[in-house]
């Protein structure tokens, strides 16, 4: 089970219509990647974060398939077009089936 | 290095000799084995694609790689020597404002990060940079 997960976004609060948009995202996540032992030799097991989106007004912007090899606390840059005031939806989906979200909204004018 | 049996499996009966396959080894073919997955068997031709990574990365726990190929349909990003090959896969939708992604990845040791792009036409691009990592990202 992942604890204290905290999804954080940069986003522009305003843009002209059809302008591209560079989106920051970071959520706090321990990643475990399922390969590391503890001191008992152990293997800790796997809990990662395997699947995160980006929508805009309802239509995607990216989908992303994550592995164990993206670093704790996946980072994720890159950028979508605007064509109109709305909405933008994070989603990241943790193994465990948590699914955390994260809004931010654009006004375009 | 310890043989778990489903190694053992994959190495299979007319390989016996394979036994001392080393773990370079091991982990390149798991990197075929992920690139023909992605690309269902299709030729991969370089270039046209960019793949930014450091040249050294002291720590290999988070090692920035940006990736950009205009066109794209999907990028897959692979790491040759890592215990699993494949890193991330990128899908971009209508509203992509360009084909390009950065993120920051593990690995366990100096080898490859690959990029590989499937193009809006279904064709497939690759290009590959080395990285050379101080410490590994794996946990020893």
């Amino acid at each position: 089970m992942a604890t204290g997960v905290k999804p954080r976004v940069r986003a522009p609060k305003t843009a002209t219509p059809g302008e591209v948009v560079v989106l920051k995202t970071l959520i706090s996540h321990p990643m475990e990647s399922g390969q590391r032992r503890d001191s008992d030799g152990n293997i800790i097991p796997r809990s990662i974060i395997n699947r995160f989106t980006c929508t805009y007004g309802g239509e995607t912007v990216i989908e992303m398939e994550l592995h164990g090899a993206i670093s704790t606390n996946p980072y994720i840059e890159f950028e979508a077009k605007v064509p109109a005031s709305g909405e933008f939806v994070f989603t990241w989906y943790d193994d465990d089936g948590d699914v955390y979200e994260e809004r931010a909204e654009v006004t375009v004018a | 290095m310890i043989l778990t049996r489903r190694a053992i499996m994959q190495i299979g009966a007319g390989a016996a000799v394979a036994a001392g396959l080393t773990p370079f080894m091991a982990s390149a073919k798991k990197y075929d084995d992920a690139l023909a997955e992605f690309t269902g068997g299709a030729e991969v031709i370089d270039g046209e694609i960019e793949l930014t990574t450091p040249e050294i990365a002291e720590n290999g726990n988070t090692v920035p790689v940006s990736v950009a190929a205009p066109g794209a349909a999907m990028i897959a990003i692979f790491a040759d020597g890592n215990p699993e090959a494949e890193v991330a896969v990128f899908t971009f939708g209508p509203l992509a404002g360009s084909q390009a992604a950065s993120t920051r990845i593990r690995l366990a040791q100096t080898q490859n990060v690959i990029a590989v792009a499937q193009m809006g036409d279904g064709s497939f691009r690759r290009v590959a940079r080395e990285v050379k990592v101080t410490i590994g990202g794996c946990g020893g």
